[in-house]
């Protein structure tokens, strides 16, 4: 299918919607009634035609008002893209990578023509059209992860790998829930993960570093994330939470089911070939309750869920004032009826 | 003097040890304030080691100075600054000209040994060459998240950012690269309640 993108924005008026088709294919993250912290990595295999499962990187509706909120960001805050010096061949397997998947998987939307070195990539939607030598960074506008990250949903971090742990050495990163890149560039798995709550004590960070430094070239994997966002606004970011904190006070009965947004990150994990590196791409959807809960077995498992949850993840989320608020208006659409196994719709 | 016991924190907190002699070609000591009393203890230790030290101390702005104590240790090099600012080239130069097996000490406050130890890291020492050993006042290095100003010597949360003037949570969160805690607006969500001041291990 042709994607019909959206005209939107993601900060002031918040004009974003989804489309019936962006609410079927939501990444709803919830497998069962209730929800602690696992090493939740699965192979990133295409699955489900039509999910966001599906290719190698999903691009859907939001694509070109998400690529401009981006450009609005980084000219607020150039410091959201940096990269230390030894990062530059990252940056350039994961253009290869985001180049390469998306003209073989959207060839109605993107091109690549490759002689050698000298590439030629056609984004159509964003009307961009560029010839360079590939590995030579005098030949495009930026550097290389920021060049192809303007052009690719969500954020990225690359990951050194070095003294059996990863390295958060490069990263673009405007849609991110409430961590700063500026600040954690640099830090290595587990001090980036520091702020956790459980989850260290869970081993979960243990485990998970340990599969990742194994991970194999060609067998990337995913997993998601999630938190809640008043307001569809992506750029959660430390960096302005003095101006957005307030919002979450706007939230009243009348208004929660289409203010309040689940968030929810579908986060990938690959190994890049010449470097070495693991590129992190993290993937932000996010969905109004009122659309949620058309579907009902969401409704009805967001409803247990947010009730059960301890206390220290809706506190390290940011929504444990609002909880009851949102419990009390999911509660309409939990009929106490036993839910399907599985995150899809019945 | 006792020393504080850090209570156990999260994993991007520094925690710091106890210096001990090393056997190394040259020894490079950094101390601040009462940081030189870890150096003294070092030098009372290993007294012959003090002929190959070149030792850099920043007294506290007040506060008892122990330049005259560390002297009398006999370093090979020995230079007091006025503040860590004014000391900073130096120990560039230091770290530059060194030769493979420098040891390098680091005493006193987070914020001393926190800088130094991003010099002595950039400048390409492996960690297993650098020991800290925290001495004196608790007070931290904070970086406001928001406008990136970093204030000194902060002992109490929230405290005013001294660049932007935001109202600040102090966190635990440590970046080694910036040297400095994570400042974050702490009437964000509530303008104006500003919870009561403090101290940081109250
Ligand atoms: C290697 C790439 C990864 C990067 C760059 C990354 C980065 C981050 C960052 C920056 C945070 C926010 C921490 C804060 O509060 O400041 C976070 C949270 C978290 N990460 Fe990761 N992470 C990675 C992989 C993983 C993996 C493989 C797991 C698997 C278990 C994981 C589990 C978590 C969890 C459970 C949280 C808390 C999220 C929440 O409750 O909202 N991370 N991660």
């Amino acid at each position: 299918m042709t994607i019909q993108f959206n005209d939107e924005t993601f900060h002031d008026d918040y004009t974003f919607r989804n489309s019936d088709w962006a609410i079927q294919r939501f990444p709803f993250p919830f497998h069962e009634d209730s929800y602690m912290y696992s090493v939740n990595l699965e192979p990133h295999l295409s699955l489900r035609p039509g999910s966001v499962y599906e290719k190698t990187f999903d691009v859907d509706e939001h694509y070109v008002a998400e690529m401009k909120d981006r450009a609005r960001v980084l000219a607020e805050d150039p410091l959201r893209c940096q990269s230390l010096p030894h990062m530059t061949l990252a940056g350039w397997d994961l253009l290869e990578l985001i180049m390469v998947s998306k003209a073989r998987e959207y060839p109605d939307l993107f091109e690549l023509h490759r002689d050698g070195d000298r590439w030629h990539w056609i984004n159509k939607p964003l009307g961009i059209e560029q010839k360079f030598v590939f590995l030579d960074e005098t030949t495009l506008p930026c550097g290389p992860l920021e060049y192809i990250t303007r052009q690719a949903q969500g954020d990225y971090a690359l990951l050194d790998q070095r003294d059996d742990n990863l390295w958060m050495d490069a990263g673009m990163v405007t849609t991110q829930a409430d961590w700063s890149l500026d600040f954690d560039i640099g830090m290595n798995f587990f001090e980036w993960h520091a702020p956790v709550p459980m989850a260290s004590e869970l081993g979960v960070f243990q485990r998970a570093l340990k599969f990742l430094l194994n991970l194999q070239q060609g067998a990337p994997v995913r997993r998601l994330n999630w938190t809640m966002t008043v307001n569809p606004l992506l750029d959660t970011s430390p960096e302005n939470y003095h101006k957005w904190g307030v919002q979450k006070t706007a939230l009243t009965p009348e208004n929660v089911g289409s203010k309040q947004h689940l968030r929810v990150e579908l986060q990938t994990l690959f190994r890049l070939p010449r470097s070495n590196a693991l590129a992190f791409p993290i993937r932000c959807y996010l969905i109004r309750l009122e659309d949620l809960v058309t579907v009902p077995k969401w409704g009805r498992r967001l409803h247990r869920v947010l009730r059960d949850l301890p206390e220290e993840l809706a506190t390290y989320k940011g929504f444990i004032r609002n909880r009851p608020m949102i419990v009390e208006y999911l509660s309409q659409f939990d009929d106490g009826t036993p839910t399907s196994p599985g995150v899809f719709p019945d | 003097m006792s020393r504080f016991q850090f209570p156990p924190s999260i994993r991007s907190r520094p925690v710091y040890g106890t210096l001990e002699p090393r056997r190394g070609t040259a020894h490079l000591m950094v101390a601040d304030a009462e940081g030189a009393e870890a150096l003294l203890d070092l030098a009372r230790a290993a007294p012959e080691m003090m002929a190959k030290a070149h030792v850099l101390y920043i007294p506290a702005a007040e506060g008892n100075d122990l330049a005259d104590r560390l002297r009398a240790t006999g370093p090979a090099q020995f230079y007091v600054g006025p503040s860590y600012a004014a000391s900073v080239s130096r120990l560039r130069k230091a770290l530059a000209d060194a030769h493979m097996g420098l040891q390098i000490y680091l005493a006193g406050t987070e914020g001393l040994i926190g800088q130094a130890m991003q010099e002595a890291m950039s400048a390409g020492y492996p960690a297993s060459a650098i020991q800290t050993e925290h001495r004196g006042s608790v007070a931290r290095r904070v970086q406001c998240v928001h406008c990136k100003g970093v204030t000194e010597n902060v002992s109490v949360t929230p405290f005013v950012c001294s660049h932007c003037g935001l109202n600040l949570f102090v966190r635990d969160h440590y970046s080694r690269r910036i040297a400095a805690f994570q400042g974050v607006c702490v009437d964000a969500e509530d303008p104006g309640d500003v919870p009561a001041q403090e101290g940081l291990y109250q």
